[in-house]
């Protein structure tokens, strides 16, 4: 409910109207975010449903104000109190993905991987250069500091979250690289002609783990052919 | 970051191969590289290890000899340059910095950075004074006159990068360079090194690091000794709406 508490903590400091709310989360998070000023509206109807702001008034140009309650100061403490739940991770698609391309019949997972792998660089590259651009705004001593301090901690965010991923798919590689040669370490060499399974034989090292034999391409689906 | 268009790229590696050993110990570490690096660009190249990475950074800097094709720097070929012109083209064209920084222990930041302008036949006075104005540039004018071992690591890098770029070389090749630094520090370096190369040099940056890589304009990943893939360059201005990219 990031946005409930988001919209709670901009009131905590007073005050304010729908779409001027919208313009402050935005510039906290950089836009990282969006709202549409229909989020905000109906997050605020829920949050006075709830009794946590209440309406009060109109300024000169004629906005509805919106005012946090004491009960919706109780709220605010309470998230900050509370760590966000990371007991049950949110679905990632790109993890989602990499298992289901393990032993995929015509994928070449190192292909998925790397073309990930750029992607999720350039996203870093931007963050990145985005960064610099934050850090040179703090240090120029520009007016709007506390925004801009807070836009620096989500910028960072996402490169550290960025950052992660692609030492992830690094690893994923590489460890997909050290079974295959594992495999066929142990004689399932898929330079091999396709066997017919013998029943008195013990599963080969890469059918223990579920993947498939593919000719021409190995256990974990990296095909030998498509390496330059 | 300006974008290349017209100019003349400062690196060019065309075609190159380099093969270790031959028969059945043949390795090929390098199988065709092409690569520009243009003024103003910092390319950083990613792999895992055995990748090709710093021999091709050995190569490009004339410290090794490819097997096959051409390393071309400031329009000169240094594949077929005599020992002469290539010694001479290493120390007027090409700087390197290394995880280890290399400083000499016996000479102060000062020093250090003028040593390569000496070793030029540019008179002591005035190597000084370029290696004065280098340091001043980039902030370092107050470690002029410490010695390696009274900086910290960090300091050590910075000096190596004023050292690498000091006279009017445009061409900086990095191993790792942030290798040895903890990642604040190493950010500092890298911040410096984007710096430089915005100011016009161009920039090879070997590293392993996705966050240290994600300084370059463009990241080139390699592997087994190929160009496998690179990013493109983007504008960071597109990522987020204009009001974020313009804070």
């Amino acid at each position: 409910m990031s946005i409930r508490h988001g919209l709670l903590a901009l009131l905590e400091r007073g005050p304010r109207y729908g779409s001027q709310l919208r313009t402050e989360f935005e510039s906290r998070t950089g836009s990282t975010w969006p709202l549409n000023v229909g989020q905000v509206y109906t997050t605020l109807n829920r949050l006075e449903r709830d009794g946590l702001v209440a309406q009060g008034g109109e300024d000169e140009a004629g906005h509805a104000l919106y005012a946090i309650t004491e009960a919706g100061r109780e709220e605010l403490r309470a998230w900050y109190d509370k760590p966000v739940d990371r007991t049950s991770p949110a679905r990632d698609e790109l993890a989602i993905k990499l298992a289901m391309a393990v032993g995929a019949p015509g994928v070449d997972i190192r292909n998925v991987i790397q073309s990930q792998r750029r992607h999720t660089v350039e996203a870093m590259q931007d963050y990145t250069r985005l960064k610099a651009q934050a850090i040179t705004a703090l240090e120029s001593g520009a007016s709007q500091e506390r925004d801009d301090v807070a836009w620096l901690l989500v910028l960072e965010q996402l490169i550290f979250q960025t950052e992660a991923e692609a030492r992830w798919l690094d690893h994923c590689e590489a460890r997909l690289i050290r079974l295959s040669a594992a495999a066929r370490a142990s004689g399932t060499a898929q330079d091999a002609p396709p066997r017919v399974p013998d029943p008195g034989r013990r599963a080969p090292a890469g059918d223990a783990i579920g993947l498939s034999h593919a000719p021409g391409g190995d256990a974990t689906g990296l095909s030998r052919t498509s390496r330059s | 970051m300006s974008r290349p268009t017209s100019q003349q790229p400062v690196l060019q590696l065309q075609q190159l191969t380099r093969v270790h050993g031959t028969g059945a110990t043949e390795v090929h570490a390098l199988r065709g590289i092409d690569l520009d690096v243009f003024p103003g660009e910092l390319v950083a190249v990613m792999g895992p290890s055995g990748s090709g990475k710093s021999t091709l950074l050995t190569i490009a800097g004339g410290l090794d000899t490819p097997s096959s094709g051409q390393v071309i720097v400031e329009n000169t070929d240094i594949t077929a340059a005599d020992r002469k012109t290539l010694a001479a083209l290493r120390r007027r064209s090409i700087g390197y910095v290394f995880q280890d920084y290399n400083l000499i222990p016996a000479l102060t930041a000062a020093e250090n950075v003028a040593l390569p302008r000496e070793l030029d036949g540019v008179s002591a006075r005035r190597a000084r004074a370029e290696a004065l104005a280098a340091l001043a540039e980039m902030g370092l004018g107050h470690l002029a006159d410490r010695f390696p071992d009274e900086m910290s690591g960090g300091q050590q890098q910075r000096v190596a990068i004023a050292r690498a770029l000091v006279g009017d070389r445009r061409l900086v090749l990095a191993d790792e360079p942030t290798g040895a630094l903890d990642s604040e520090t190493g950010e500092s370096v890298l911040a410096l090194l984007r710096n430089r190369c915005d100011a016009g040099a161009a920039g090879v940056l070997v590293t392993h690091e996705p966050r240290f890589a994600a300084w370059a304009d463009r990241v080139v990943f390699l592997r087994d000794g190929a160009v496998v893939d690179q990013t493109l360059r983007s504008d960071a201005d597109s990522l987020l709406s204009g009001q974020a990219a313009e804070r």
